[in-house]
């Protein structure tokens, strides 16, 4: 006690709020690391891309029926998923339709825009139908009003080669808004 | 050290009251009250007064931590069984549901609580905004009971992924696709989310770090300030008081008990009741498929029309209908805006509640809030039952006219003669059939997912077990599951696949342009062909170039001639094509197929124009029917019709399924020509007891 009746007021104020800042930096900088390892990690996902957008075979011409309907085929491709390769393995899924006597196919993505439910033809097969939330589209992926979604279905490009293999160029877009964009 | 030889409470009371030693336990007991003081924080904890005594309606919040501790106890000891990554999660939980001791049950008690808790949650919040227990002092506590909630809303939206079937999955993705429109941040949340691009082992290991980790651990953080808070205010009582007070212990206690009681038998009723019924039905009680239900696989590629999120967030995907053709803001304002709106008005209630009005208000919007997700949950089943009660039936009319008008709107009024009220009630029956049929194609989803989940689980209980791929890798190659599918892509525009005895056969097969492969292989399939009155019918020539030909002039002319053909012959003939596709009845003589063999191979008969072992008749005018309808046969014709081994140059219009030109790849890849013919062959894994 008597070292500390010898102390000035003032220097004891300033000690003690020295000893409280530094407790505090102490304390904190120790704590820093794992916090900022952590978030570090956990942010790991933002820096990720899908495979980027090609052009993947999907069937041949004499597979789409020139009848104006379209057809439902599976996108195959190698695929990694963080630590697992997939050979070959069906990723998702487009619907191809020609017209009749055509010799172009048109592509659309099976993903609703809506909230990317899986979009089926309706039983009558007169148009397509979320099952969600019965979002309609006509059998060439044009909105049907009233309608959840806020655009019409995805087309994706598609070519045809000499031999008649058909090739669809494979992209995600964003759900839930008018515009249609590209996941990275 | 002293012993005591008799226990405290057989003690006389007078020896009680001496500042003697207590008996063992006694001094144990005061050992560590010396040192941690618990007695006075039981004491504290029990002895709390409860104005105007117990009541029924204060036992909400106990059940809800009651209903919290089943979960915690419940969790750990699933999270002792459950491997989190796309390729084993579903695995794990089928292990735990179908095959480890008392799994069902634990299982079903985690599952059916958590939706106990939602209710629970209702009940409570709603007992603390009509007792206006939110004012102060209470404010903060409230809204640490709000945040409590969304927590709990949190880790319910979680779990519903973890066990990677097509429901969990599908809900999950319009969950997260929900999530990215959050303005700004809404594609990086949704990204850190999924773990990355898309949906896969990160999805689901963030989601159980969520449900079991992050969630839970600040859902006890606020819990503890929650009742803490809750002890230093004290219980709100209902005004007026006209009672006298009791202690928290025994007396609001006991009901407390009483009602985690009811809410056990609740849980536990709700899982049994399907065992009940099985057994009044007399049907065989499966412990696997009490509890909690699991579906298929999850298959990114595989649709799933039955995709609905549970019954508690019904009312949140109905909502999203309501802003039908309202574009992108529409979404934007039901999935964010709005919900958004109610939080942040039920955030401000205890400030409203000052006033005598708001609190009014806080009743009124409350159960405004209650009615209207009844309403909406209560729409959105509607939509997808009302099959179940519509009288279809008395829409055939409306059906018919549709199909003949083909609804052409113009057509239609012509139909009425432009008789404006005539047509709208046409259209307003229209739509009501055209929900109907939603709703059906909704019922049969669901038949179908319940179907491809029953074989999942049959196929994962194979001797041979789940391969290190994953289940998916099994269903995908299964071929009850995938034939039908494969048929329907890719022969059903041709061929039937239908019974001949089904009611519907005859205008299926009808409506087919070559031969219906029901059965394609067996005895009975080869005596159709061989009837001199089916053979140039729909199912089999009857549709395709083929209907003139040789084969037909064959059965109709020379097999009707009973000198030549005995109809043991005959039957000879099929029993040996049964035997070549593999597909002869059980107990079939040898010496007929072998007899049937001989005949088939006579240059004088079918080696006239066949192919057939060893008969030398060189290929090309007609199909060679050595091991005919085997595997290989099959998988043969399917890759290439047009090899002179079977059509040749006059194969119909079959396509080449196996066959592609230089660099190109073929319609089916071999696997798939492998399902088809293994499902038509009705050669897939069925389960011993079966
Ligand atoms: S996801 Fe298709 S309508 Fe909502």
């Amino acid at each position: 006690m008597s070292r500390h009746e010898a102390v000035s007021d003032s220097a004891e104020a300033r000690r003690g709020f020295l000893a409280k800042l530094l407790a505090v930096c102490c304390g904190g900088l120790a704590t820093l690391p794992p916090l900022v390892a952590g978030a570090w990690m956990i942010l790991d996902p933002l820096r990720r891309r899908g495979a980027a957008a090609t052009f993947l075979p999907v069937t041949d011409l004499a597979s789409v029926p020139d009848d104006g309907i379209p057809r439902q085929f599976a996108v195959v491709t190698d695929r990694v998923d963080a630590w697992t390769g997939f050979a070959a393995e069906p990723i998702g899924a487009v619907y191809l339709r020609r017209e009749q006597g055509s010799d172009t196919v048109e592509a659309l993505s099976a993903t609703c825009p809506h909230a990317g439910c899986f979009v089926e033809i309706e039983s009558q097969g007169k148009c397509f139908r979320c099952p969600c939330h019965n979002s309609t589209f006509t059998l060439d992926g044009r909105i049907v009003a009233p309608s959840p979604s806020p655009r019409a279905m995805d087309g994706l490009e598609c070519q045809i080669a000499k031999n008649g293999q058909i090739a669809v160029k494979w992209q995600n877009y964003y759900t839930g808004i008018a515009e249609k964009v590209a996941r990275p | 050290m002293k012993t005591q030889p008799t226990q405290r409470g057989r003690e006389p009371i007078a020896t009680q009251k001496r500042p003697t030693t207590p008996g063992v336990l006694g001094q144990l007991a005061d050992f560590f009250d010396d040192r941690t003081g618990y007695r006075a924080l039981v004491h504290e904890a029990l002895y709390e007064r409860v104005p105007g005594g117990a009541r029924w309606r204060y036992v909400w919040g106990s059940t809800l931590v009651f209903a919290f501790l089943t979960q915690v106890i419940t969790g750990l000891v699933l999270w002792s069984s459950y491997a989190a990554s796309a390729q084993t999660a579903w695995e794990s939980v089928y292990y735990i549901q179908h095959e480890m001791t008392g799994g069902w049950l634990l299982r079903g008690i985690h599952h059916v609580m958590a939706q106990m808790m939602i209710v629970l949650l209702a009940l409570h919040l709603m007992q603390v905004v009509i007792d206006g227990a939110y004012r102060a002092p209470r404010e903060v506590n409230f809204w640490l009971g709000l945040v409590l909630m969304m927590l709990v809303l949190g880790m319910a939206l979680t779990g519903y992924l973890l066990p990677w079937d097509q429901k969990g999955y599908w809900a999950t993705r319009v969950a997260t696709n929900l999530a990215g429109l959050v303005p700004l941040l809404g594609p990086s949340i949704q990204q850190l989310v999924v773990g990355g691009p898309d949906y896969g082992h990160h999805t689901l290991t963030r989601f159980f770090a969520l449900h079991a980790g992050f969630l839970p651990a600040t859902l006890v953080l606020m819990l503890v300030v929650h009742l803490t808070l809750f002890r230093k205010h004290g219980l709100c009582a209902r005004q007026p008081i006209t009672r006298p007070d009791a202690m928290f212990w025994p007396d609001q206690v006991l009901k407390d008990a009483v009602a985690m009681l009811a809410v056990m038998a609740v849980v536990l009723g709700v899982i049994l009741m399907p065992a009940l019924r099985a057994m009044l039905e007399g049907r065989p009680i499966v412990p696997g498929e009490l509890g909690a239900e699991l579906g298929a696989p999850a298959d990114p590629s595989q649709p799933y029309a039955a995709a609905r999120p549970e019954w508690y967030f019904l009312f949140l995907f109905q909502f999203l209908k309501v802003f039908e053709g309202w574009g992108a803001s529409g979404e934007f304002l039901g999935a964010i805006v709005v919900p958004g709106l109610i939080m942040g008005v039920m955030f401000l209630m205890p400030i409203l509640g000052r006033w005598q009005l708001g609190h009014r208000f806080n009743i009124a919007f409350t159960l405004a809030i209650l009615a209207g997700i009844g309403l909406l949950t209560a729409m959105a089943m509607n939509e997808d039952y009302a099959a179940l009660w519509a009288d279809r039936a008395s829409f055939a009319d409306v059906e018919k006219l549709l199909e003949e008008t083909d609804g052409d709107a113009t057509k239609i009024a012509a139909h009425f003669g432009n008789d404006a009220t005539k047509i709208a009630a046409f259209s307003a029956r229209a739509k009501k059939l055209d929900r109907i049929r939603h709703s059906q194609s909704f019922l049969d989803a669901s038949e179908q997912a319940e179907a491809d989940a029953a074989r999942s689980i049959e196929l994962a209980g194979r001797p041979e077990r789940i391969p290190p791929a994953g289940m998916l890798e099994l269903v995908r190659n299964d071929a009850l599951s995938q034939g039908p599918k494969l048929f329907a892509q890719h022969c059903a525009s041709c061929h039937a696949h239908v019974d001949p005895a089904a009611p519907n056969a005859a205008s299926l097969m009808a409506k087919a342009s070559a031969a219906n492969l029901h059965g394609f292989g067996t005895a009975a399939w080869m005596r159709g062909l061989l009837d001199p009155k089916q053979v140039a019918g729909p199912g089999y020539f009857g549709n395709t170039a083929h209907k003139e030909d040789d084969m037909v002039n064959f059965v109709q002319n020379d097999l009707t001639d009973a000198d030549t053909w005995k109809p043991d012959d005959i039957e000879a003939v099929i029993a040996a094509m049964a035997g070549e596709a593999g597909l002869a009845a059980a107990g079939t003589d040898p010496a007929i197929v072998e007899k049937g063999r001989g005949l088939i191979a006579a240059d004088d008969r079918c080696g006239s124009c066949h192919t057939f072992r060893d008969n030398g008749v060189a290929a090309g005018s007609a199909p060679d029917i050595t091991g005919w309808g085997s595997r290989e046969w099959l998988i043969g014709i399917i890759v290439d019709p047009t090899h002179e081994r079977f059509y040749g140059d006059s194969n119909d219009r079959m396509p080449s399924f196996g066959k592609a030109e230089e660099g190109a790849a073929p319609m089916l890849t071999r696997q798939q020509i492998g399902l088809i013919a293994d499902w038509l062959r009705g050669d897939w894994y069925r389960p011993a007891t079966h």
